[in-house]
């Protein structure tokens, strides 16, 4: 066991599944001798070399492009986006060739890499260095979404997304890169795509959300006097509809929370599931704490855009007063 | 200090057998066999009878639309002719005559036509990836398998077609910059046939040639007579060889010209003039190949009219295959889109097969 911020649990994941797998590669811009513009690359140049930490051309299509080569041979590569506002340029090819390789070709080819991308605001950053595009490319076939919010979930479903044989967006919380640390196995271990995390039991309303927003929902809940369940989605797409339903089922009430615009984000999929799945159990419209639909303002309106605890907590009132 | 001219440049252009019948006896010492440009002029034979074949397949509703290849069989061929069976062959969609060389079967390419996904499924040995629509995106696949061989020690190489218009895209000039930059073995073959469906060759590129674009990035870069099957092959071969040796990349640049409509839903006639149709009619590489083997007395009229009867049987017996083909199951719309499928989409494809528009469609025409 090593207490571990997510950057150094990611740095982890990747050195243990490069000693065990000689397929397993990374590139991107200033992935190598830099170790990331996060250090979350650190040190893996020294340590496995020119050939498979590779710092290319700063491009990010290219750097997509060929990854999808790369996979198409055989290999697991793990290409870095530097920031979540820089995958639109590698948007076409991930939307019109990763996420089709295998329906196009009916499974003689396939595309098994990560894209790894640090997501979403609050530090302080330029602009384009704050989005959570994470709708976008859950909303495209083909694509698994990955968003951990904990030093140990992103270990663990790091390892499972390289291991994944579909492409997989995992997003790293830039937030929660040094928010706090906790104890993470040095031992290998996976946790699941596709499978929320019931951060704390409750029984009169579900939080539901994912990221760095996590945060946020447990200093809400820690305020309040309510018996409140926190779901952590930890996988974007495919969501784990199964976890929601039997936990809005037992409280009745749900809030999702989630820092990327309002409309048509992922939050509106979460109501949606809840109407269908648990229409007769509920006592409350389903309400959503999210970004707005503006452009992610420059930082120093930042923290005026993203959820915060406080207008987590005026959501749970009007739950209630409903 | 006076200015200095600090680099010069030439692109040099290579032709072996021109339209005229001239051929360059010193370029094209041992480049192909006698034996192997008959099989040569034979392949590109039969693809052009394909070609006729799916455009009557598409007029008369056997088909969805199709991109003719007609004009332009010489150049991939070359390429699959001199490549080894396990480089990878990364095309677009009008190599055809490459990928039968390579012995994807003439029903595959039919089949994909017809809205069959299965046309797509590239048997591995063919090490063809499949037809990219999209247009200049799959030069950096090319470069990733590529590069995936040079990460294993590997002496496979991948060489990639791609159309004049597609150098206009991000995509070209970042497949180029990676495969220079990163030491990647890589063929880049452009098919300038003039034409991006409407758009003439000026608005893609205004420099005199396309080939001088690889300049740019560092690697060596040519152009050919792409209606020319030697000048093509020595390209090639010039290139491979460079790849496999020095992990290099090149881009050659075949001047060749789409004699057809850019696909059965375009009519060329709207924009370009019949003259210019006309003068590259006579440049066809099946025709200066076969004027040729006629003056080295490896080819005649019978041979012709026999070969000719061997082509309709081989195109006639793909079509009846792909015809024949049992309809996809339709659970197969959710069957590949991820290794697994997870519970939601297995919901959906359940729910697909009681309350799908098609079945609807059946009920409502069972009414009447």
């Amino acid at each position: 066991m090593a207490n571990l911020n997510l950057v150094q649990a990611i740095n982890l994941a990747l050195i243990q599944e490069m000693e065990k797998d000689d397929r397993v590669m990374l590139l991107g811009e200033d992935v190598g001798v830099n170790g990331g513009v996060f250090r979350v690359t650190e040190g893996l140049h020294a340590r496995f070399g020119a050939r498979r930490v590779v710092d290319t051309p700063l491009a990010e299509s290219g750097i997509i492009g060929t990854s999808i080569g790369l996979a198409m041979a055989g290999l697991r590569p793990i290409p870095e986006i530097q920031f979540d506002g820089f995958l639109g340029p590698a948007y076409d090819q991930i939307c019109s060739h990763a996420a089709r390789m295998r329906t196009r070709t009916r499974g003689a080819f396939t595309v098994p890499l990560t894209i790894r991308v640090p997501v979403g605001g609050g530090i302080h950053a330029p602009e384009l260095h704050s989005d959570s595009p994470e709708a976008i490319y859950s909303h495209q076939p083909g694509i698994k979404v990955v968003m951990p919010s904990s030093p140990y979930d992103a270990k663990g479903l790091l390892i499972s997304s390289i291991r994944d044989p579909d492409p997989v967006i995992f997003f790293e919380p830039k937030r929660v890169y040094r928010a706090f640390r906790e104890e993470v196995p040095e031992d290998e271990y996976t946790i699941p795509i596709g499978k929320a995390r019931v951060v704390c039991e409750g029984t009169e309303l579900t939080i539901v959300s994912w990221g760095a927003s996590v945060l946020q929902c447990m200093e809400s809940i820690e305020k309040s006097s309510r018996s409140i369940e926190l779901i952590d989605l930890r996988t974007i797409f495919p969501m784990d509809l199964e976890a929601i339903e039997a936990s809005v089922r037992k409280t009745g009430r749900c809030v999702v929370v989630h820092e990327a615009p309002r409309t048509g984000g992922m939050g509106a999929e979460v109501a949606a599931q809840i109407m269908e799945r648990c229409f007769l159990y509920l006592e409350a419209p389903v309400q959503r704490v999210a970004g707005f639909d503006t452009i992610m303002p420059y930082y120093k309106l930042e923290l005026n855009y993203m959820p915060d605890a406080n207008r987590i907590t005026g959501a749970i009132e009007d739950v209630f007063s409903f | 200090m006076p200015i200095k001219s600090i680099l010069k440049l030439e692109i040099e252009r290579v032709s072996i057998l021109d339209e005229h019948g001239n051929y360059d006896e010193k370029l094209g010492a041992g480049l192909i066999p006698d034996a192997d440009l008959v099989k040569l002029y034979e392949a590109m034979s039969s693809c052009r009878y394909l070609d006729e074949v799916a455009f009557k397949l598409q007029r008369s509703g056997r088909m969805g639309t199709y991109p003719q290849n007609m004009g332009q069989e010489a150049t991939s061929l070359a390429a699959a002719y001199v490549l080894n069976q396990d480089d990878w062959l990364v095309t677009c969609y009008r190599e055809n005559c490459g990928l039968f060389w390579r012995g994807v079967p003439m029903e595959a390419i039919l089949l994909h036509w017809m809205g069959d996904e299965r046309g797509n499924a590239m048997p591995r040995p063919h090490f063809a990836t499949p037809i990219a629509v999209p247009i200049g995106t799959q030069m950096l696949h090319a470069t990733g398998l590529a590069w995936a061989s040079k990460y294993r020690g590997e002496k496979q190489i991948a060489c990639t077609f791609f159309g004049d218009g597609a150098t206009s895209e991000g995509d070209f000039h970042e497949a180029a910059n990676f495969a220079a930059n990163l030491d990647i073995p890589v063929v880049f073959c452009c098919q300038n046939n003039f034409w991006a469906i409407s758009v003439p060759g000026k608005i893609q590129c205004s420099a005199p040639t396309v080939a001088q674009r690889g300049i740019a990035y560092g690697m060596p870069c040519l152009q050919v007579d792409g209606n020319d099957i030697f000048a093509c092959v020595y390209a090639v071969k010039e290139a491979a060889q460079r790849a496999r040796k020095e992990s290099r990349p090149t881009f050659i640049e075949m001047v060749t010209y789409r004699l057809g409509d850019h696909t059965t839903a375009d009519d060329a006639r709207r924009y370009r003039d019949q003259a210019e149709v006309d003068v590259w009619k006579l440049r066809d590489p099946l025709l200066r190949t076969r004027k040729f083997m006629e003056s080295k007395k490896l080819w005649n009229s019978s041979k012709e009219d026999a070969m000719r009867q061997r082509i309709e049987v081989e195109v006639n017996a793909a079509v009846a295959r792909s015809e024949q083909i049992v309809a996809p199951e339709v659970s197969d719309v959710f069957n590949y889109t991820f290794a697994e499928l997870p519970s939601d989409l297995a919901q959906q494809r359940d729910s697909m097969q009681t309350h799908s528009l098609a079945s609807q469609a059946t009920v409502r025409s069972e009414g009447h």
